[in-house]
């Protein structure tokens, strides 16, 4: 019996180390178009030469602001208080949600207020069209997770999966936190 | 399966999936998360993409035969792709693109690592499946997908996408540029879209697996050295592929968004396109990027099988274990920093390109080092001519072949004469065609009773190996001459050309050569269709070899192994060790029960065992002075 629950002890982490692997490659695409958009503009001589719209610091704030309430369910979640996890999983799917809104304001401002738009013969600027929109893909899969974990902390599933769950939406919205201030800082420093 | 459920209770075992009691036909078989059924599907569906990639080639090199004749099949076969019996130019070079792309992609990416990385893996590091079936599920239907899409391009208006497999901007950037950029582009980018996806949860999964999931007393110093390759290969794909993606992302901007990351001052008939600024070398980054490393992929689990089918097969432990993992390592690395050999002639500067140039031929140190480990693996063993060791004989013959005019190729210099000649066309042809689908077809000679419990038929094992072996090499070989003279690939009719006139005799040589070829695969799909139905009963370990898949029932069962996963205590290539009383130990056979066969450097982080081994010895000894 010890045996076998060793072995799905194991087989747990098979499946979070599918996780990490995933970060990886993902990690791989947002380098591959950062290091696109250097070789360009390194090539073209071309710029960002525009002042990135105040929406993009607020929703930096408001994704740090949900990686720390996403912290502490994790945290709830541990010592069993499911009550208060939930509540933070609401707060943390309301903060991404409004992450999302932020980003498509940005884009707003962007687009009608600079008029900056994605089609741009100077390619930087369509490469933050480019960049944010990868970004906030992988944004709506890491709200899916986030549901999944609400939902089996709703439904009371097995606190192991409870605990599996909570652990593997963490390491993938914590990762998209930590790429969105990279993409961002990367913006910043090229603008 | 029925221990296992035994223990089923209370413990957080349901997420395995080894719940199926009653498996129904669509379980089993079609949405089967079983990692052996997966296997198969990705070995049928691969034979079947080669075969069609290989008909594709045999029109194209009609083509170049006869560049002048009709044939009236042809319009009957092709309808307005062969308008009066000839290639239509445009339909010559989705072909070309199609051939090369499935062969690749379909074939020696997802047929080769998808089959036997999702076969061997679990079975080989003894696990009871991969670490996410369901995800090893998904991704064998992400590749049917792309399979389906790719193909579905010959059923439309404009044909398959034509700007090459490696669909360089601004052609496969400009829907109006050729008949084959259009709609037919499209689908092409989607297809490879779910086959990236595909590609991605294979990888990450077997990636996953070999880390977390080998059996007690399998440490990395005791994988067999296809885990070894196929773990490497894993790597290389997940690193590269998504940046692959990154390029297909910003190409299909460019296409049906109207930016301009690849494009720039563009005139098509006559109207000059608003795209300003771009840069069609980007792409070329991007896709080398992953293209270089993709080589690696392709060659990689070939490299692997070989080396483990050849040291089964002359009864010899492989020479140079480390050093092959150590190899496998550094073709690993090197592979990501020499991706701009492809573009020496972009306009690169001189000195980046001479940096590329010394990555570039530092690979030839560790492919010389397992070419030599694999002569010596041969050199004085008791050798069996399988089938399958015929095939990795001849992978290893073909990767020396190929791979010495890679030399030429690397260096900066030379490539301004070779690039983009039927020099490059023969190289990687032999290199990483030739050479990958010999490791692949060695695997299915091989592991053909594992994955069906049948034998295929040694006679057309033979058979099918000689027709292919000389067929490719009367194929490739002389292609190199024709580069050597300049001739440029992709053509539809060079030989129009009258300084290239007389290499039209040639051409016609090769497309018979190729035909020959091609017919000959005929007995390895009689051979293999044939076997799985009809063929003789296969024993347990039929090859005598020591890995851990052999330990496993001939019979399928969810799960691999009946009772526990056994656990393993030695190296796997401990064939014909002194001593022994058979020639060869399994893996799972513990030095306690070989001491005549035990030497002092089997124990050496091992001092309990040391001890043991040194009393036995000695009173061996005693023994003997008694006498």
């Amino acid at each position: 019996m010890a045996q076998i629950q060793q072995e799905d002890r194991i087989n747990l982490n098979a499946k979070k180390f599918v996780m990490w692997i995933f970060i990886f490659t993902s990690f791989m695409l947002f380098a591959a178009l950062t290091s696109g958009f250097i070789v360009y503009s390194g090539g073209s001589g071309h710029g960002l030469s525009v002042i990135l719209p105040s929406s993009f610091r607020y929703s930096t704030i408001v994704l740090i602001a949900s990686s720390v309430t996403l912290f502490f369910a994790s945290r709830a979640a541990k010592r069993l208080e499911f009550e208060k996890q939930q509540m933070l999983l609401w707060i943390t799917i309301g903060l991404g949600v409004g992450f999302l809104l932020l980003q498509v304001y940005g884009w707003y401002i962007l687009a009608y207020k600079m008029q900056i738009y994605l089609v741009d013969p100077n390619a930087t600027r369509s490469f933050v069209y480019v960049m944010t929109f990868t970004h906030l893909l992988h944004v709506i899969g890491g709200l899916i997770w986030l549901i999944s974990a609400l939902k089996g902390s709703i439904k009371r599933i097995p606190q192991v999966k409870n605990l599996y769950r909570m652990e593997m939406t963490s390491i993938f919205w914590h990762f998209l936190d930590i790429i969105w201030i990279y993409l961002y800082v990367f913006l910043l420093l090229n603008q | 399966m029925s221990t296992l459920s035994v223990h089923d209770h209370g413990v957080v075992h349901h997420e395995e999936g080894h719940e199926h009691h009653h498996d129904t036909f669509l379980t089993k078989y079609v949405f089967s998360q079983d990692h052996k059924m997966i296997a198969k599907q990705f070995l049928i569906t691969g034979i079947t993409m080669a075969v069609i990639a290989m008909l594709l080639s045999i029109l194209f090199r009609i083509q170049l035969a006869y560049p002048d004749k009709a044939f009236p099949l042809l319009e009957t076969l092709l309808g307005r792709f062969a308008p009066e019996g000839r290639l239509d130019p445009e339909f010559y070079l989705s072909l070309v693109t199609i051939h090369g792309t499935i062969m690749v992609f379909f074939v020696l990416t997802a047929g080769l690592s998808g089959t036997f990385s999702n076969l061997l893996i679990p079975l080989q590091v003894g696990a009871r499946d991969m670490a996410s079936p369901f995800i090893n599920m998904l991704s064998y239907w992400f590749f049917l997908t792309a399979c389906v899409i790719m193909l579905s391009s010959f059923f439309i208006q404009k044909g398959p996408a034509g700007p090459g497999w490696t669909i360089y901007p601004p052609l496969s950037a400009l829907p109006t540029a050729m008949k084959g950029s259009g709609m037919g582009m499209t689908l092409w980018l989607i297809s490879m879209v779910c086959f990236v996806a595909s590609s991605l949860m294979g990888g990450i999964n077997y990636v996953s697996t070999v880390l977390n999931m080998r059996t007690k007393g399998m440490d990395l110093w005791k994988m067999p050295l296809t885990i070894w390759a196929f773990f490497l290969t894993a790597i290389l794909g997940v690193l590269s592929f998504p940046v692959l993606v990154a390029g297909v992302v910003l190409l299909i901007f460019d296409r049906s968004f109207g930016t301009s990351f690849y494009l720039s001052d563009i005139v098509v008939n006559g109207q000059v396109m608003p795209f300003e600024g771009g840069s069609p070398i980007l792409f070329q980054h991007l896709f080398w990027f992953l293209g270089h490393p993709e080589v690696y992929i392709v060659i990689m689990p070939a490299m692997g099988i070989s080396s483990e089918i050849m040291s089964v097969n002359s009864r010899k432990p492989i020479f140079g274990y480390h050093a092959m993992v150590y190899s496998l390592i550094g073709i690993t690395v090197l592979s990501f920093i020499v991706w701009g050999h492809h573009m020496f002639i972009t306009g690169m500067n001189p000195f980046l390109g001479g940096v590329f140039m010394i990555t570039t031929l530092i690979i030839a140190v560790p492919s010389a080092v397992k070419t030599f480990n694999w002569l010596a693996t041969l050199w004085r063993g008791n050798i069996r001519f399988t089938p399958a060791m015929l095939f990795a004989i001849g992978m290893v013959s073909f990767f020396i072949s190929g791979g010495l005019t890679g030399i030429f190729l690397g260096n900066a210099a030379l490539d301004i004469n070779l690039h983009d000649t039927y020099f490059v066309v023969a190289h990687f042809h032999l290199v990483m065609g030739s050479a990958a689908i010999f490791g692949m077809l060695a695997g299915v000679y091989h592991w053909f009773p594992k994955m069906f419990g049948k034998m295929m038929d040694e006679k057309l094992g033979y058979l099918h190996f000689w027709l292919t072996f000389i067929g490719a090499y009367l194929v490739f070989f002389p292609m190199h001459f024709m580069g050597l003279d300049g001739v440029p690939r992709r053509y539809y009719a060079f030989t129009e050309f009258a300084s290239m006139q007389r290499w039209l005799s040639v051409n016609m040589f090769i497309t018979w050569a190729a035909i020959m070829s091609a017919c000959a695969q005929v007995a390895f799909l009689y051979n293999f269709i044939h076997s799985i139905f009809w063929g003789k009963k296969a024993i347990q370990n039929p090859w005598q070899a020591n890995t851990l898949e052999w330990t496993t029932p001939v019979e399928h069962i969810h799960g691999n192994w009946p009772g526990e996963i056994p656990t393993v205590y030695r190296w796997p290539y401990d064939y014909s060790k002194p001593g022994a009383e058979e020639d060869f130990i399994l893996q799972t056979t513990p030095f306690s029960q070989t001491m005549s066969s035990n030497l002092p450097h089997d124990f050496e982080d091992n001092p309990a065992g040391m001890d043991e081994l040194n009393k036995w010895t000695s009173t061996q000894k005693a023994n003997e002075e008694v006498k």
